[in-house]
């Protein structure tokens, strides 16, 4: 049987890994964009503040800087979705680990990923003002929080459901529910406009394409990587436990 | 088709067994803290709240942070 202890610490070696990646993919994709924005921001700069040290370099904040906020991120993520695999695990039917872990996957990228991106997506720099950082914090927090929440209501309902109705269609009453809170709440929520007069569209377009790319590639790699690696060890316990 | 079944290794049919929750609970716990711990460095240290003066951990994670799609600056 599965331990709670080893599959947080693959969950977060498979989040190690998932950070890689994700580095790789912003690196590639995300950093021209940054540059853009700031090239934006100095550009229209106070003439007063211009000229001060960086205290950090660009080429630190986008290589190991990076490297160092990705791989964070990746352990993290990796070690609470190991979690909900292990509490999701055996509770879907006859789910085995790989699909399992793809589920719960899915269910993070939309929950903590896309819902609070689709009212408050990444912002690049130059893009937000130092004085509503605190709003803008509390406001995606909330919208994080009130998905969290809509999804532990959904599969609450779905449970309910699954006697009456059957596992098919108590999923779809259950995300029906997901959806509605959710856009309840999107239409409810101050949204926030504070892009600038002049900054180019299509480096924001790109900017936030390539934050939402990355989600996706940190949420494919924990998924199909989780997957994997316990697949791998209940077979090998499978083959032992047969041949003892 | 009854060679199919000969060339091929049997594998053993795996049951998924689930934790149980009073085995699971400690261990949920200490991951989402752990989690949040390290988040909170990555994501908002230094934004809103400052923990260590100055912003260097701010500057240092900072194009990790807007394309994490934390709020930032």
């Amino acid at each position: 049987m599965l331990s709670p202890r080893s599959l947080l610490i693959r969950g977060m070696l498979v989040g190690l890994a998932a950070g890689v990646l994700a580095f790789v993919f912003a690196y590639l994709v995300g950093e021209s964009p940054i540059d853009a924005a700031i090239a934006f921001e100095e550009a229209h700069a106070d003439p007063a503040a211009a000229g001060e040290p960086a205290l950090v370099s660009r080429t630190v904040q986008s290589t190991v800087g990076l490297l160092t906020a990705t791989l964070i991120y990746g352990v993290a993520l990796g070690g609470i979705f190991s979690m909900a695999f292990a509490a999701a695990y055996g509770r879907l039917g006859q789910l085995g680990p790989r699909a399992t872990a793809a589920l719960v996957a899915l269910a993070g990228f939309v929950v903590v990923a896309l819902v609070p991106f689709l009212k408050y997506p990444a912002n690049p720099p130059a893009t937000g003002s130092e004085d509503t950082i605190g709003r803008r914090t509390s406001l995606y927090f909330l919208m994080l929080v009130i998905a969290l929440a809509s999804l532990a209501l959904a599969i609450y309902i779905g449970r309910s459901q699954v006697a009456r109705f059957g596992l098919w269609n108590a999923a779809i009453i259950a995300a029906g529910a997901f959806v509605a809170v959710i856009v309840v709440a999107h239409v409810l929520l101050p949204s926030i406009e504070e892009i600038p007069e002049g900054f180019s569209p299509i480096v924001l377009w790109n900017f936030r394409l390539a934050s939402l790319g990355t989600q996706v590639v940190v949420w494919t790699a924990l998924g199909l990587g989780l997957g994997a690696v316990v697949e791998r060890s209940l077979r090998r316990e499978a083959v032992l436990t047969a041949s003892a | 088709m009854s060679s199919i079944s000969s060339s091929a290794t049997p594998r053993p049919a795996i049951q998924p067994v689930a934790i149980p929750w009073r085995q699971l609970q400690p261990w949920l716990l200490f991951g989402a803290v752990l989690a949040i711990g390290l988040l909170y460095f990555v994501g908002t240290e230094q934004g809103v709240f400052h923990l260590i003066g100055g912003s260097s951990v701010h500057e240092f994670v900072h194009d990790g942070r807007h394309l994490l799609g934390f709020p930032c600056h």
